[in-house]
């Protein structure tokens, strides 16, 4: 706290001249994260948790400031930071894989990954597929040839639209399985996780694809059974239980990842200090208990590594996204 | 047991002084919306909607303000259409018809009062109700799969018409309106953007609570911006309030009509469409036909007070058994408290009773402390609620305009929605020129997208064959009883509806 003071006080007694120098140690002035959506999802979550962990750990000495700006699925939020954001430095934006769907797939009309700067990642949410616990079928192996035979014979069901991201992850893991024509794959569009996993257990449909946060309750109250996570390897904790569809024969990794990205001319110092701030946010204790709390598996990348990562995931949901000729 | 293990829970939660306070302040501003005529409980709870984002409040605070706000607007209807015979709001027409009387014979007092003690006795009975099914219908929901909603969608729609509207196919086209609106954004079963002209604003389809605002309040200050000469206030000076409570007798006399009301108005308001309008009507005119046999009603009989009252309240009450445990809402006012709901979050449906049993349950005690709050708030304070009417509209109706804007940009930090909301207020006020009511449109912007995915999602589910839609026996159920709420209406609504104006022309009736 004195210590800001002191800076202050220097960096006013030296003048503008001073601020060149200074920059080293960039400290945003108001703080200011965009969710791209309503209060209450995920968006919004990664914000709050965010600002209030950055201020707890003293990386920021203010409060970060959240502004809901919703609509268009974060288009709205995107474009109004490219068009009239362009250049603040005190400025970032919640994004996750939806984010990523949505520009690839050209969802945010006019608008492109490269308009913006993509900062760091603070977890992912690592896709499940799941059927009742009464099916007969126990592997993902089992429901993919089920889906190969006779596509017309299993409904997956899933919480984002066709297109979305919860249906890309059934068809990356069929596309690995061999099933060639992945347009086969008979998907069903619920609004949300909670109604896809309603109505798997009202025996509408046979599969669900969703995230593991949204199946953990059904699965804590035993009524679906989680054939395959989508992650590299096996999870820790109470989720150790479930095989991976690696481990199964089904190279197919689907993260749901959360992150930030922020205006494309913010100076390089704000952004090296941002990347730093989140780095070190993801490096402490306390964030990894927040983790722990709401089913965030590691996924820690910044900077470059999290520009080549985003850029690589739109590059496969486009490439997916022609195949099911979402995109042309 | 259990029931009451949770209700006591509940209570634990809306017995908190801030709980307390929303639910006084939602009863006080919900009866003086109710009063002031045009203001009824949908645009009273859709006005409030912003207030209660604007304050930061949590899913059951927030609940519990608007349901507060909801029932205040159900009791407080009643006392412009008793003291000067314009109903405050649609429900409460029917009040009009025994009520003024009463005022003109000197009993306004006894009249407020005595429609004060049916609205708590249906009101009261209704949450007793909603406490009784809803766990139940919560149990039936898993039978629910995508073709039995679509025909519970259906049903809605087809109910919709029925008795509370003069013309079956105005109300068709106000649906239809309704439904094509629902059509714009990105269609969820394809990835494809329908109807949105490249506006990325229209992605996610029309914010439904903008619709509401610009549909409901601003087409009112249009509608006052163009009358703005004529003034309906200024014959309240006459009136004499008389003696403030009823006499006992009249309470003895009055009671078999109450309780039987009370449950014609609550089935009412389960059947969803059919909402607080078609309550208070069914009971008035059920109770006409039981007990006038001198043919007092329509001349000033307590029972006729009584009746459309404890009716129309019940059926507010029973209308949030289908908002609650299956997301279907039974009235207009209920699909904005579900407008509510989904922006906070709160999915309403099968498994909200296992998922958020705070909000329920805690909603739930907050309508029995909202009741009594009401019944102790109506029956001293009748003096005071006839001088809220004296509020000029040149006043209140600025009032009305703000809100509005401040509001919608509040929820959305977006100019694009206040252009939105201009547009609705316009289309509202061509379509109140044109005598289209409303409430249809937003059932149909509301339960259009839902009911076409679900349409949708059968057939895919069962590749390509429509006989889904008629395959279990809950659904061919939901199909019959469309059907018939169809129908009958029209064949004996039509009959009810041409002696109720009749009864009206006779009163030289000023509502409308």
């Amino acid at each position: 706290m004195i210590n800001a003071t002191r800076m202050a006080l220097a960096a006013l007694a030296l003048g503008a001249s001073s601020m060149t120098a200074m920059a080293d140690g960039f400290t945003p002035e108001n703080p200011e994260c965009i969710a791209p959506a309503n209060p209450g999802g995920g968006w919004d979550f990664t914000c709050r948790q965010v600002g209030k962990s950055l201020q707890d750990l003293g990386l920021l000495d203010k409060t970060m400031q959240v502004v809901n700006l919703a609509g268009g699925g974060g288009g709205v939020a995107f474009a109004e930071v490219v068009n009239k954001r362009g250049d603040d430095n005190d400025l970032i934006v919640a994004a996750s894989s939806a984010t990523a769907t949505r520009l690839a797939q050209g969802a945010y009309p006019g608008n492109s990954m490269d308009q913006v700067r993509w900062l760091a990642s603070i977890g992912a949410d690592y896709g499940v597929i799941a059927v009742a616990a009464d099916s007969d079928v126990t592997t993902l192996p089992q429901l993919l040839d089920n889906i190969k035979n006779d596509p017309t014979s299993t409904s997956v069901a899933g919480g984002s639209a066709v297109g979305g991201w919860d249906h890309l992850k059934v068809l990356i893991a069929a596309n690995a399985y061999g099933i060639d024509d992945v347009r086969s794959v008979k998907y069903i569009a619920f609004d949300g996780g909670g109604e896809a996993v309603t109505q798997l257990l009202a025996g509408s449909v046979q599969a669900f694809t969703g995230d593991i946060s949204e199946a953990k309750g059904f699965v804590d109250s035993g009524d679906i059974r989680v054939i395959a996570v989508l992650s590299p390897e096996r999870l820790g904790g109470e989720f150790a239980d479930m095989p991976t569809a690696k481990e199964q024969g089904v190279d197919a990794i689907g993260a749901n990842w959360r992150g930030f990205y922020a205006p494309a001319n913010m100076s390089d110092a704000a952004y090296d200090a941002w990347v730093g701030k989140i780095s070190d946010l993801y490096a402490s204790a306390e964030w990894k208990e927040i983790m722990a709390a709401n089913g965030l598996a590691p996924l820690d990348l910044q900077g470059d590594a999290f520009q080549s990562f985003v850029s690589d995931s739109v590059a496969q949901i486009q490439s997916i996204s022609k195949e099911i000729g979402i995109i042309k | 047991m259990e029931t009451l293990a949770n209700l006591g829970d509940g209570f634990l939660i809306a017995l908190t002084w801030q709980n307390l306070l929303l639910a006084l302040m939602g009863c006080f501003l919900g009866t003086v919306m109710g009063a002031l005529p045009g203001l009824g409980p949908s645009n009273g709870v859709a006005i409030l909607i912003p207030l209660a984002f604007t304050l930061g409040l949590g899913a059951t605070p927030s609940l519990i303000l608007l349901t507060s706000v909801y029932y205040g607007a159900m009791y407080g209807g009643r006392i412009s259409s008793i003291l000067l015979n314009i109903p405050g709001d649609e429900p409460a027409m029917m009040t009009c018809l025994d009520g003024h009387p009463m005022a003109k014979k000197g009993m306004a007092g006894e009249a407020l009062s005595l429609s004060g003690i049916a609205s708590f006795v249906g009101a009261f009975l209704a949450t007793w109700g909603l406490i009784a099914l809803a766990p139940q219908l919560v149990k039936i929901a898993l039978l629910f799969g995508p073709a039995e909603y679509f025909a519970l969608f259906a049903l809605a729609f087809m109910t919709l018409g029925g008795v509370s509207s003069t013309n079956q196919a105005k109300s068709a086209f106000a649906a239809a309106l309704g439904l094509g609106l629902a059509m714009i954004g990105v269609d969820t079963q394809t990835g494809v953007p329908r109807f949105t002209f490249g506006e990325v604003h229209l992605y996610d389809g029309l914010d439904f609570l903008v619709a509401i605002v610009g549909l409901f309040a601003l087409s009112e200050v249009f509608i006052f911006l163009e009358n703005r000469h004529g003034g309906s206030d200024a014959t309240s000076g006459k009136l004499k309030i008389g003696r403030l409570t009823p006499p006992m007798s009249m309470i003895k006399e009055t009671t078999p009509t109450m309780l039987r009301t009370s449950f014609l108005g609550f089935i009412a308001g389960v059947l969803p469409g059919a909402g607080a309008s078609l309550g208070s009507f069914i009971s008035y005119s059920m109770e006409k036909r039981l007990v006038d046999k001198d043919n007092t009603f329509g001349t000033g009989d307590p029972r006729g007070v009584a009746a459309p009252e404890a009716g129309n309240n019940a059926a507010a009450g029973g209308a949030l058994v289908p908002m609650l445990a299956l997301g279907v809402p039974g009235s207009g006012t209920t699909a904005v408290l579900l407008a509510v709901l989904l922006s906070l979050n709160i999915t309403p449906g099968p498994l909200l009773f296992t998922q958020n049993p705070d909000v329920v349950w805690g909603l739930i005690a907050a309508l029995f402390i909202a009741n009594f709050m009401l019944l102790a708030m109506n029956i001293p304070m009748v003096g005071l609620f006839t001088r809220l009417l004296l509020i000029p509209p040149r006043v209140l109706m600025p009032i009305v305009a703000m809100v509005s804007f401040v509001g919608i940009y509040g929820i959305s930090g977006s100019s694009f929605d206040l252009m939105v909301m201009i547009g609705f207020g316009i289309m509202g006020w061509v379509l109140r020129k044109l005598d289209v009511p409303l409430v249809p449109i937003i059932l149909g912007t509301l339960l259009g997208n839902s009911m076409e995915n679900n349409l949708r999602r059968a057939i895919t589910i069962d590749n390509g064959n429509w006989w889904t839609l008629i395959d279990s026996p809950l659904s061919i159920a939901l199909w019959a009883i469309a059907l018939i709420g169809f129908v009958l209406p029209l064949i004996v609504g039509a009959r009810v509806k041409a002696r109720m104006h009749a009864r009206r022309d006779e009163e030289g009736s000023i509502a409308d």
